[in-house]
């Protein structure tokens, strides 16, 4: 049926099991996002630590409303985040919004996007694409404010 | 409540709708309950609105020739008949605006212009001191203009609340609406409880104390007959898209006296009597609030659809949502899990059903609705206060018009029952 090509069972595991679910401390930053069009919102916090080749996400929480899209792909961000430097964090997202902007046309590289790669279908339904970027884009915005504010905070 | 529905046939008033032969999703059949969003056009709208490109095409007021006298006949006629459909005292209580966000902003930037102007408009005027009267269960479009203009006069904005099973809270009437209320603004039906609300009564109420009173009637017009002279409102505001009209007009009316008395919003061409470098004077109400080319095209579509609903009958429109209405109720209620924001009885109540389902947000109950051609609304509905005071963020929105029928209603409960056990 149509409805499961965009809720993959990977998306409705995640929604069900939120991974990294809840706000911890220690942080570098906070930011709260939020989808104005329907009142999705998602409170997420970086903390970076110092690595050899230059900053590493450390950990990323959060806590938020939203739908099954949101939520799962929130989940899922935390998981291919966590541990990755900065950088290299930095292209999943890029890779991650290039397919969302595929309408359905794109070949996700599951090398580099792992479960993120089940949110192939939601490229399809306009709708639902912020949706899927809510997280990613508070993350996005979380990390760059926690590397130029430094690791000290 | 029983309503008149002499004659009213749906499986006639959908033949009017070329859309809804469309199938959606892989080949479903499209079952269309949004129209508290836009409502659908029937073909009689479309085709004025084509026959006015192909053949009477041209500016209005100011070009010289044949077409340019059809084109102002027909965007004048379009007034005459909006001002018969609210039975308006005469066409020049009628100002064509984009939409009712503008018909409001119109209002609040007039009482905002008059703020710093003297004269006629002194009873417009706003300072610190003075308050406005709203409600929680506005749409944004009555909220934050409202807010804009008390940032500008340093006015303080203050609201009615909303009771738990979603009516107006008039507990507090007395003190919120006192000799301070400059003016007191108001939807006639919630576009998300579906609340139809006593207007007459607050409207009294602050004309007692001397404040004027708007009515968004942008949810009751298309649903209900609504007249100004009952309403008791000194500014009622709709907008076309949703009483089976194009988008891109809305109409504001207002009592003559005011219109007369206001300052201008907009400024441009021809709202003006004179123009010299050093200043200007204005024209007339209506003109003296439509600055600039009009939706011209539009006012002709806006004309046939007023026409068409008032054919099909107003009285025989609301009988059959009532029919929608007290089906859907029912079907819902019987429903486990499903929590209906707003009025469960249908007295008082247009046929808008906003609704929370346990453990699944309500994009995800669209979604699901969507993919069985089932078109609703999901999010806070640009009533996010609303939203908040019942402790959600968003919910999901069924609206029912005149072409919706009791078997669409039955897809839409089995849609929702499909939701739940697709998340459970």
């Amino acid at each position: 049926m149509q409805l499961d090509s965009m809720y993959q069972d990977i998306i409705l595991d995640h929604y069900k099991h939120p991974h990294h679910k809840g706000l911890r401390e220690p942080y570098d930053a906070e930011v709260h996002h939020v989808n104005p069009t329907c009142g999705d919102e998602v409170t997420l916090r970086v903390k970076l630590s110092a690595g050899a080749d230059g900053p590493v996400v450390a950990d990323v929480s959060y806590d938020g409303m939203g739908c099954s899209i949101s939520q799962a792909s929130t989940s899922v961000l935390t998981d291919l985040v966590i541990g990755k430097g900065v950088d290299q964090a930095m292209r999943v997202q890029e890779e991650f919004l290039t397919l969302m902007r595929s309408k359905g046309g794109g070949e996700p590289d599951e090398d580099v996007l792992e479960d993120a790669i089940a949110f192939a279908g939601v490229s399809r339904y306009p709708a639902r694409i912020k949706c899927a970027l809510l997280g990613w884009m508070a993350w996005k915005d979380a990390t760059a404010q926690a590397a130029n504010g430094g690791l000290s905070r | 409540m029983t309503f008149d529905r002499a004659g009213f046939d749906v499986a006639l008033v959908r033949k009017d709708f070329p859309i809804l032969d469309r199938t959606v999703r892989d080949g479903r059949p499209l079952v269309y309950l949004d129209s508290a969003n836009t409502s659908q056009k029937p073909r009689q709208v479309i085709d004025a609105m084509s026959d006015y490109y192909e053949q009477h095409n041209a500016n209005i007021h100011r070009a010289t020739h044949q077409l340019g006298e059809e084109a102002t006949e027909a965007y004048e006629g379009a007034r005459i008949t909006a001002a018969g459909f609210l039975g308006a005292r005469d066409e020049t209580e009628v100002v064509f605006t984009k939409n009712i966000s503008e018909a409001i902003n119109l209002v609040a930037y007039s009482m905002g212009n008059a703020s710093t102007s003297g004269g006629a408009a002194e009873r417009f005027r706003l300072g610190p001191g003075d308050e406005i009267v709203i409600t929680e269960m506005e749409h944004h479009s009555n909220i934050v203009p409202w807010q804009l203009l008390c940032e500008r006069t340093g006015a303080t904005l203050r609201w009615f609340g909303v009771t738990d099973d979603g009516r107006l809270d008039l507990s507090g009437i007395d003190g919120l609406i006192n000799a301070r209320t400059k003016l007191v603004s108001l939807v006639h039906q919630s576009n998300v409880l579906g609340t139809v609300n006593p207007v007459r009564l607050v409207a009294d109420a602050a004309h007692a104390v001397g404040a004027l009173v708007l009515v968004d009637a942008a949810q009751s017009v298309p649903h209900l007959p609504v007249s100004v002279a009952d309403l008791g409102a000194d500014f009622v505001g709709f907008t076309a898209h949703k009483i089976c009209g194009p988008t891109g007009i809305g109409v504001l009316w207002a009592r003559r006296e005011l219109l007369d008395a206001m300052p201008p919003f907009l400024g441009g061409g021809e709202m003006i009597e004179s123009v010299a470098m050093t200043g200007s004077t204005f024209a007339q109400p209506p003109h003296k609030f439509e600055a600039g080319t009009m939706p011209i095209a539009e006012a002709v579509g806006l004309d046939a659809a007023l026409r068409y609903v008032s054919e099909v009958g107003l009285d025989a429109i609301r009988a059959h949502e009532h029919e929608l209405l007290t089906h859907a109720l029912d079907g819902l209620a019987a429903l486990d899990g499903v929590r209906i924001l707003g009025p469960t009885d249908a007295a008082d109540r247009g046929a808008t059903i906003a609704f929370l389902v346990d453990d699944v947000h309500p994009h995800d109950v669209s979604q699901v609705l969507d993919a069985h051609g089932i078109a609703v609304r999901a999010g806070h509905h640009c009533a996010r206060p609303l939203h908040l005071r019942f402790g959600v963020p968003a919910s999901t929105r069924a609206s029912f018009y005149l072409y919706n029928t009791t078997d669409e209603v039955d897809a839409l409960i089995r849609g929702i029952d499909e939701a739940k056990r697709y998340f459970a």
